[in-house]
C-alpha cells in the first residue's frame, strides 16, 4: 500500500461516512424491511391455491410479455438499424419514453385503443370481429408489452450497432445475400443480446404492480403483487401479506440471480444515433417490410398517447379541486424524492470513488451493491416491511406521502447512479489532483468541482426520479387512506368510478407533470453547463 | 534547498532511487527517456504519491506526509490545470482562497496576475474560449499568484508549438526570477532544458542523478543520456 496517494488518506472520512450511512439505510430499507416481513409471516409454507395461482400467473405473464416484446423487437430493431429516414433519432428518443411514462396513464391509453370501445375493437366491428378481451391476461400483456417493446428494441438495436460496419463491408465483397448476412453476423448477436433482453423485461414485468391493479385482478389474473395488496387492503390479512412478499422477493431474487448469470445488457447506452451502412437490404421487398413495421411499431406506440391527449384537453381545465389537490401532492412527493435519490446517488457515488482510490475496491463495490439493490427489492415488498414496522407506533396513513417519497427514491437510484458514477470517475481522474494542489476539499470541493462537472448526469437522474415516482402507483396504495391520495392515485380512483371523462383529463395532466419534470430537470442540467 | 533524502518510489515492478539536492532559486530541468520516472519524481516531491522510503525536505522541513497543497509548491500538470466550468478570473483566483470567497482586493490581485501574463480584459472568459498557449498563461497567472517558493512543472506546454513554447518557457523563467521562486520542470527535449535550466536531473534506469550543469551533461553525456538523445 506504499504507493497509496497521500491525498486520498486524509480528508476523505466524511464522503466515505455519508456514503456508508445511506447504504446501510438502504440496506435496511430493502433487506430490514424483508426481515420484518419474514418475522410476520406466521405459518410458513401455507400458500392456499388462490396463492399459487398467483405465483402461477406472475411468471405466465411475466414469460409472454418477455417472449412478445423480444420476439416483436428482434424485426424493428432490423428495420432500425439499416434503415436511415427523416425522424429516425426522433422516433429513438421515443422509444426511450416508456421508461418515464406514469403506468396508469398508458393503462388508460391502452384502453382507449384496446377497450370494449376502443378503436381497435372499433376497427374489428367493421370486419365483423368480437372486440380484444382487454382485462385480463390479454390486457396484462399488452400493457407490458406497450412498455417494453421500447426498452427491448433499444437493447437489440444496440446489439446490432455493435457489430462491426467493417463485417457487413466484408460480407458485401463476399456477395452475401440478407439470409447469409442474418446467419453469419446477425444471429449470433441476437443469441448474445436476446437473453439478457428477455430476463431484463421478465424482471421488470415480475414486479409490475399499477398494470395487474388496472388490467388484472379476479383468481385468473391476480399477481403476487396484487395479492399482497388485496390481502392487505381487502382481508388486512398481515401475515398473509407478509406470507406473500416472501414469495415475491424470492421470484425477484432468482430472476435476478438468472439474469446476473446471463450479463444483463444496460439500457441507458447512447450511441444509437446512426444506421450501419448495408449493402444485401436493397431490395425493395425488404424495405417495404422495414417501413411497414416501423411504421406499425410508432402506431402502436403513438396511438395511445395520442388518445390521452385528444380524450383529456377537453376535460383538462375542468377538472375536480380533489385532482388538482392531488396533483400539488404529488408534485411535493416527486420533488422530496428527487432530492432523497440525488442525495443518496452522490452520497454513494463519492464514497464507492473514494473507497476505490484508496485501493479498497472491495468496499466500493458493496457500496454500489447497495444503491442497485432495489432492483431485486419490490416496492411492494419493501411497502409491506415498512408497513408491518411503523403499523404499531404511527398510523401509516400519516407516513404515506414521506414513504412514497422515500421508496420512489430508493427505486429510482439504480438509473440515477449509474448516470452519475461513471461521470464522477471520470471528474476525479481529470481533476482530483488539480483540486488536491490547490487545496480545493470538502464543501468547497463539491460546490466548485464536483457538482458542476455532474450537471448534466445529475440533470438526467433528477429528471428521472421525478417522473418515476410522480408516476408512481405502488406503495402508496398500501399507506394512504382518502385524503392524502397522489395523482395517479385519485386517477385510478376516477377509472374505478367510471368517470372516464375525468379519468381523461386527469391522466393528461399527469402525463404533462411527468414529462415535464424531467424536461425541466434534463435541460436544467444542460443549460450553462460548460464541458 | 530541496531535499531528496534517500527517496525511494515504488509503484509494482518500478523503482525509482534519487538521493540530491536542489539549491534555493536553481532552475532546474528533469530530463530522461519516457517511462524513467520524470513525471513519478514530481508527483512524489508534490505530495501525489507516498514513497516507500526516505524524505523529502524544504529548508529544513519535512514534507514527506503533508498533503499536496500545504507543501510549499506549485504544480502543472501535463494537462487539466483549469477547471473548465469556471471563468478564468475564478481559475486564478482559486490561488487565494480555495473556496473562493474572494475580497474585493482579492479580485483586485486576480486581475492584475492575469494583466501580468497578458491577459488583461478575459476574466470572465471559459478556458474553452482561449487558445492553449492562452490557457497556459492563465495556469502561470495562478502559479504567480499562489506565490510558493518551489514551482514544479511536467510538461504543461507540451502540446504548444515550438514557438508559443519557447515564448511560455521564458514567461516561467521571468515568473520564477521576480518571485524568487525554485524551478523544477520535466522535460524530453534537451532544447528547453538548455533554455532556462542551469542545471539537469537526469532520469533513467531507476536512478534520478544530482542536478549537474546542463551545458556540460549535453556536450558530454553519459551512456544512458546519449542512448536517448541519439
Amino acid at each position: 500500500m506504499a504507493q497509496r496517494p497521500l491525498a486520498l488518506r486524509r480528508g476523505a472520512a466524511p464522503a466515505v461516512l455519508a456514503g456508508l450511512a445511506v447504504a446501510g439505510l438502504l440496506a435496511l430499507l430493502n433487506f430490514g424491511s424483508l426481515g420484518a416481513v419474514a418475522w410476520r409471516a406466521e405459518t410458513p409454507g401455507a400458500l392456499g391455491p388462490a396463492d399459487w395461482a398467483a405465483v402461477r400467473f406472475t411468471l405466465l405473464q411475466a414469460t409472454l410479455s418477455a417472449l412478445f416484446s423480444v420476439g416483436l423487437a428482434i424485426p424493428v430493431a432490423r428495420a432500425l438499424a439499416r434503415r436511415s429516414f427523416v425522424g429516425r433519432g426522433w422516433l429513438i428518443t421515443l422509444l426511450g419514453a416508456p421508461f418515464i411514462l406514469p403506468t396508469i396513464v398508458a393503462v388508460l391509453g391502452l384502453l382507449a385503443v384496446f377497450g370494449r370501445n376502443g378503436l381497435f375493437s372499433a376497427a374489428l366491428a367493421l370486419v365483423g370481429l368480437e372486440p380484444v378481451q382487454i382485462y385480463g391476461l390479454h390486457g396484462v400483456v399488452i400493457a407490458h408489452v406497450f412498455f417494453n417493446l421500447p426498452l427491448a428494441t433499444r437493447l437489440i438495436l444496440q446489439g446490432w450497432l455493435a457489430i462491426p460496419a467493417e463485417r457487413f463491408r466484408l460480407a458485401a465483397a463476399l456477395g452475401m445475400g440478407p439470409r447469409e448476412v442474418m446467419g453469419q453476423l446477425e444471429l449470433p448477436m441476437l443469441r448474445e443480446v436476446v437473453p439478457g433482453a428477455a430476463l431484463v423485461i421478465f424482471l421488470v414485468c415480475l414486479t409490475s404492480f399499477a398494470v395487474a391493479l388496472t388490467l388484472g385482478g379476479g383468481p385468473a389474473a391476480t399477481t403476487v403483487e396484487l395479492a399482497i395488496y388485496q390481502a392487505f387492503r381487502f382481508d388486512f390479512d398481515l401475515s398473509r401479506a407478509a406470507l406473500l412478499a416472501l414469495v415475491q422477493f424470492a421470484l425477484c431474487a432468482g430472476a435476478l440471480v438468472l439474469a446476473w448469470m446471463v450479463a444483463a445488457p444496460s439500457a441507458l447506452g447512447g450511441g444509437l444515433d446512426r444506421p450501419v451502412e448495408r449493402w444485401d437490404t436493397h431490395a425493395r421487398v425488404l424495405k417495404l417490410q422495414d417501413t411497414a413495421l416501423i411504421a406499425l411499431a410508432a402506431l402502436f406506440l403513438l396511438t395511445p398517447l395520442a388518445m390521452i391527449v385528444a380524450n383529456g384537453a377537453p376535460r383538462l381545465v375542468a377538472l375536480p379541486a380533489p385532482v388538482w389537490e392531488a396533483a400539488v401532492r404529488s408534485l411535493g412527493v416527486a420533488l422530496g424524492s428527487t432530492a432523497l435519490c440525488i442525495g443518496f446517488a452522490l452520497a454513494l457515488a463519492l464514497a464507492a470513488v473514494r473507497l476505490e482510490a484508496a485501493g479498497r475496491a472491495g468496499a466500493a463495490g458493496l457500496v454500489e451493491a447497495s444503491g442497485v439493490a432495489a432492483l431485486a427489492a419490490s416496492p411492494l415488498v419493501v411497502g409491506t416491511g415498512l408497513f408491518i414496522i411503523v403499523f404499531p407506533v404511527i398510523d401509516p396513513a400519516r407516513l404515506a406521502l414521506p414513504v412514497t417519497a422515500l421508496v420512489n427514491a430508493a427505486m429510482a437510484l439504480p438509473f440515477a447512479l449509474r448516470a452519475v458514477l461513471p461521470a464522477l470517475r471520470q471528474s476525479e481522474a481529470q481533476f482530483a489532483r488539480l483540486a488536491e494542489s490547490l487545496g480545493v476539499r470538502g464543501v468547497a470541493r463539491l460546490r466548485l468541482v464536483t457538482l458542476p462537472r455532474l450537471r448534466r448526469p445529475l440533470g438526467f437522474a433528477a429528471g428521472l426520479a421525478a417522473a418515476l415516482s410522480m408516476g408512481d402507483l405502488g406503495v402508496i396504495m398500501l399507506f394512504a387512506d382518502q385524503d392524502a391520495a397522489t395523482l395517479p392515485m385519485q386517477l385510478y380512483r376516477l377509472m374505478g368510478a367510471y368517470r372516464m371523462a375525468d379519468a381523461a383529463g386527469a391522466a393528461l395532466l399527469l402525463l404533462a407533470l411527468s414529462l415535464g419534470l424531467f424536461w425541466a430537470f434534463d435541460r436544467g442540467g444542460r443549460i450553462g453547463a460548460a464541458t | 534547498m530541496l531535499q531528496l533524502e534517500a527517496l525511494r518510489i515504488e509503484q509494482g515492478d518500478f523503482t525509482l532511487d534519487a538521493d540530491l539536492e536542489v539549491a534555493e532559486g536553481a532552475r532546474v530541468a528533469v530530463l530522461g527517456p519516457s517511462g524513467s520516472g520524470k513525471s513519478t519524481l514530481l508527483s512524489t516531491i508534490a505530495g501525489f504519491i507516498e514513497p516507500a522510503r526516505g524524505r523529502v525536505l524544504w529548508a529544513g522541513r519535512d514534507l514527506t506526509h503533508l498533503p499536496p497543497a500545504e507543501r510549499p509548491m506549485s504544480i502543472l500538470f501535463q494537462d487539466n490545470n483549469l477547471f473548465p466550468h469556471l471563468t478564468v478570473a475564478r481559475n486564478v483566483g482559486l490561488a487565494l482562497r480555495s473556496d473562493l470567497r474572494l475580497s474585493r482586493a482579492d479580485w483586485t490581485r486576480v486581475g492584475d496576475a492575469l494583466a501580468r501574463v497578458g491577459l488583461e480584459g478575459l476574466e470572465a472568459r471559459r478556458p474553452a474560449a482561449l487558445s492553449g498557449g492562452q490557457q497556459g498563461r492563465v495556469a502561470l497567472a495562478r502559479v504567480l499568484l499562489r506565490a510558493r517558493p518551489l514551482l514544479l512543472l511536467d510538461e504543461p506546454f507540451a502540446a504548444l508549438g515550438p514557438a508559443l513554447k519557447a515564448g511560455m518557457l521564458e514567461l516561467v523563467a521571468e515568473i520564477a526570477d521576480e518571485a524568487g521562486a525554485t524551478l523544477l520542470m520535466v522535460s524530453h527535449e534537451p532544447r528547453d532544458a538548455e533554455a532556462i535550466c542551469e542545471r539537469t536531473i537526469l532520469v533513467a534506469e531507476g536512478r534520478a542523478e544530482a542536478p549537474a550543469p546542463t551545458r556540460a551533461l549535453l556536450a558530454d553525456p553519459p551512456p544512458a543520456l546519449r542512448d536517448y538523445l541519439g
